[in-house]
């Protein structure tokens, strides 16, 4: 990758002042060298040398940083984010002021900025005006930052628990009502779901998740001695519900398979009667309103992979370490209309009892961890 | 090993300093921190005879790692055990307590100390993506900066553990942060970022539901992590200033949660890698195997290496001399009663210490594998104990240190202190300090 000429030398900070202008060539051309940081160390050194480089400009330039995030991958998110608390803390050493207004503009900008820059920029402004960063968070329930999402869910599950220890019934159902429709972690919602429980609703965690719950499922296909996982079987290639297959216990063929579990749980061990050292197929159809970016999000504690739209997208084989909601986050794009999505899911034959499991759960959802939910 | 000139508070002092490079130097021309290991030396030319393995141990390490430090997961020589510190037996609320500092988030790692600074590594946040590194100053416990990232690798761990339960190791520069992310962190003494690896997000594969827990080792400028899983299972070298791979090698694919070790032969470092299958010996600068013992090692405890021994804990424990040149190694001695449960044994003044599943603290002869002692201490341990003084310091699960007096014929429970949180990780020895990481808090005990 060919850099613009850049001297990090007339950068660095003379005598303890600044010499970055707020929105100099100077910055950008490091946040470009940040940006170009790769795998496997590649342009590490150059970038974390302009990422401390850009640790010594001027707090107002700070938006100017945070918006360079747009072009990062996450381990420029990381050089980007030490450089901007590194001059954060200089400014408060100093007793400099942070770019409050600036700040806050750039929090209120969620489809100019990124998630998590936004998120850096109001842990900026909750350090220099702390009731300035409150004020901001009632509106943010379904911001596309996960984190600012969390603490706008807390804020207006305080709320509700203020209202209720008020004498204000109604109030604080609603207010829980409004701090579910921004919830994405499971403790704050299994909070929210006991506190509507007892005020006589019932939420429907199948849909507020976003899980599939049908699926159709074929197998027992062989996977004696962990051999099955790089074996290609039919439904690798094409899938045809109405296909037969000669599996390990004799002919096979797909049969719906569908889940009453909250959470949804698949348990396809209870779909066969010998299914030790065995993968199954399952198949699901998503029917996305447009196409968009998701990402798919997978528990399980058997081996497993992952195709859509005939892609495979991901695979390992680890069985019985646990098995979490949201396990896996498999990044993947929608088409608009019928999507096809595949899994392969393999056990072992280890006998102990903790080794018995054979589940799996699945959901859609963006990337702050709200449900995607199906046109139909 | 080469005599070394010393430079020491502006007086040149000759004495015998067995280096890695025989210079006083680690290989980037740094300084290796002398004023703390005067004492030590001291201690040696005084004819104090029983401090030579562990002090030669150190010395070998070196790198910019002084004896007087705990740099490292399990102490400067990852026996467990130091003699260059003497902190107390007991304390309460209002008895050697220096400080207790909040930490921003929860983990299981083994606060670092170099000179009068402490480093902690800790993770927060719903699903524990945010990652931090804090230092403190020790002599104050008030912080001297906190680094905050994103982990760039799965932050899926069992409820039981951590995503901070990768000790960092520091040197007078440096500290290197690992994670079970597998991020790997290498920031200055100021905090300043120097490089950031994403070990998962180059490779994927390289995580495990349960948690990563293997700390990385530092020698010959190269940082040596184990990243091995039931799927991507691999060991790798990294330059240690620049964070660039410099091998990296396939290992057999199961989960394990044991650090490697350096091991200082006659033809210098190697670093020992423990797996289901074997311990293997790696020349840390390239990855080539060394030698390899085929007896297989724990996935849960760490191995020990001192006085040209090897301790393999697996079913007990079996010692094994690395061989001159090549071939396999010669077993010693195998002792299945020295078990060890989850804590690694602690090599400490020519005798082995194990806890087992039992809370029962063993003590066996390092020379010939009998065990000399048995004492029930009663309590869990996920902690590995650390030696000092005579003196073992076991951190149980249920949030005592018992400190067992070991000078003697038996062992003697001399104190129980009371935390009052689960302990998961060794205390680290320093001075004469104990520093005690529970989930949320860093403790200095020392008196005053």
């Amino acid at each position: 990758m060919q850099f613009r000429c850049f001297s990090l030398c007339v950068v660095i900070a003379v005598g303890g002042h600044h010499v970055f202008a707020a929105d100099s060539q100077q910055i950008r051309d490091a946040l470009e060298i940040v940006n170009a940081i790769g795998r496997e160390g590649a342009n590490s050194i150059e970038a974390a040398k302009a990422a401390r480089s850009l640790a010594e400009a001027t707090p107002e330039s700070l938006p100017t940083i945070l918006a360079g995030f747009e072009s990062s991958n996450p381990l420029a998110e990381n050089l980007l984010r030490s450089a901007v608390e590194t001059i954060a803390d200089q400014a408060q050493e100093s007793s400099t002021a942070l770019p409050t207004k600036d700040l806050i503009a750039f929090v209120n900008e969620p489809q100019r900025h990124g998630a998590r820059a936004r998120r850096l920029a109001f842990e900026l402004l909750a350090r220099a005006d702390p009731d300035a960063a409150k004020k901001l968070l009632p509106n943010l329930l379904t911001d596309p930052s996960a984190e600012l999402r969390r603490d706008a869910v807390g804020h207006w599950i305080g709320e509700a628990e203020e209202l209720a220890k008020s004498g204000k019934p109604d109030e604080a159902k609603a207010a829980y009502e409004k701090a579910l429709s921004g919830a994405v972690d499971d403790d704050q919602v299994t909070t929210i779901v006991k506190a509507l429980k007892e005020r006589g609703v019932d939420v429907d965690l199948q849909r507020h998740f976003g899980f599939v719950t049908s699926w159709h499922a074929v197998g027992p296909f062989d996977n004696r001695e962990q051999k099955g996982f790089d074996v290609a079987h039919p439904p690798e290639g094409q899938i045809d519900l109405d296909a037969a297959y000669e599996g390990p216990l004799g002919e096979i063929r797909w049969r719906p398979i569908s889940t009453e579990s909250s959470y949804g749980v698949v348990d396809v061990g209870k779909t066969f009667d010998n299914w030790k050292g065995s993968a199954t197929y399952l198949v699901a159809t998503f029917d996305s309103p447009k196409g968009q970016p998701v990402e798919l999000r997978l528990g399980t504690q058997n081996a497993w992979k992952l195709w859509l739209n005939g892609e495979y997208l991901f695979g390992r084989e680890e069985y019985h370490r646990g098995m979490t909601m949201d396990q896996y986050r498999i990044p993947a794009r929608l088409k608009a209309g019928e999507n096809s999505i595949l899994i392969k899911l393999l056990q072992n034959e280890q006998t102990e009892d903790w080794a018995q499991d054979y589940k799996f759960q699945l959901r859609v959802a963006d990337p702050s961890g709200q449900a995607v939910l199906p046109a139909r | 090993m080469f005599p070394s000139t010393i430079f020491l508070s502006g007086i040149d002092m000759r004495i015998v300093l067995l280096s890695e490079n025989g210079r006083g130097e680690n290989g980037r021309g740094e300084r290796i921190r002398l004023r703390r290991l005067l004492p030590s030396w001291t201690a040696l030319l005084t004819s104090h005879v029983s401090l030579l393995p562990l002090s030669l141990n150190v010395a070998l390490l070196a790198s910019s790692l002084s004896a007087a430090d705990w740099p490292q997961f399990r102490g400067p020589a990852a026996t467990g055990a130091t003699d260059e510190a003497n902190p107390p037996v007991e304390w309460s609320a209002d008895k050697n307590v220096a400080w207790i500092a909040e930490l921003p988030g929860v983990g299981f790692s083994q606060p670092v100390i170099v000179g009068e600074t402490v480093y902690v590594t800790s993770s927060s946040g719903p699903s524990n993506e945010r990652l931090h590194v804090s230092c403190f100053d020790a002599t104050s416990g008030k912080p001297r900066w906190h680094r905050q990232f994103w982990a760039t690798g799965r932050t899926v761990v069992n409820q039981e553990m951590r995503v901070a339960t990768p000790t960092p190791v520091a040197t007078a520069e440096r500290v290197y942060a690992f994670f079970s992310s597998n991020d790997l962190i290498c920031l200055d003494a100021d905090g300043n970022l120097l490089w950031y690896r994403g070990l998962m997000y180059d490779y994927p594969n390289a995580t495990n539901s349960l948690g990563m827990a293997s700390s990385p080792v530092l020698t010959r400028d190269t940082l040596v992590c184990q990243l091995e899983t039931d799927d991507a299972s691999f060991a790798i070298g990294l330059d240690a200033d620049t964070g660039e791979n410099r091998w990296k090698i396939d290992r057999f694919r199961k989960a394990n949660w044991t650090s490697p070790v350096v091991f200082n032969s006659d033809d210098g470092p190697l670093v020992l890698l423990e797996g289901a299958k074997d311990v293997t010996a790696v020349e840390p600068t390239s990855g080539k195997t060394a030698w390899s013992f085929a007896g297989g090692g724990s996935t849960l405890s760490s191995v020990v290496a001192a006085d040209g021994i090897v301790f393999v804990p697996n079913n007990g424990v079996t010692a094994i001399r690395p061989p001159a040149g090549g071939s396999s190694p010669e077993t010693l001695w195998r002792t299945p009663k020295l078990n060890c449960s989850f804590v690694s044994p602690v090599v400490y003044h020519g005798r082995v210490y194990t806890i087992n599943g039992s809370g029962v603290l063993n003590c066996g002869d390092a020379k010939t594998g009998e065990v000399l002692w048995q004492m029930r201490l009663g309590g869990s341990y996920w902690g590995t104990p650390s030696a000092a003084d005579g003196r073992l310091y076991c951190p149980t699960r249920e949030g005592v240190v018992k400190v067992v007096d070991v000078s003697g014929e038996k062992g003697e429970i001399l104190a129980e202190n009371e935390i009052g949180e689960p302990l998961s990780c060794p205390p680290a020895l320093a001075d004469n300090a104990l520093y005690i990481r529970t989930d949320t808090k860093l403790w200095k005990v020392a008196a005053p």
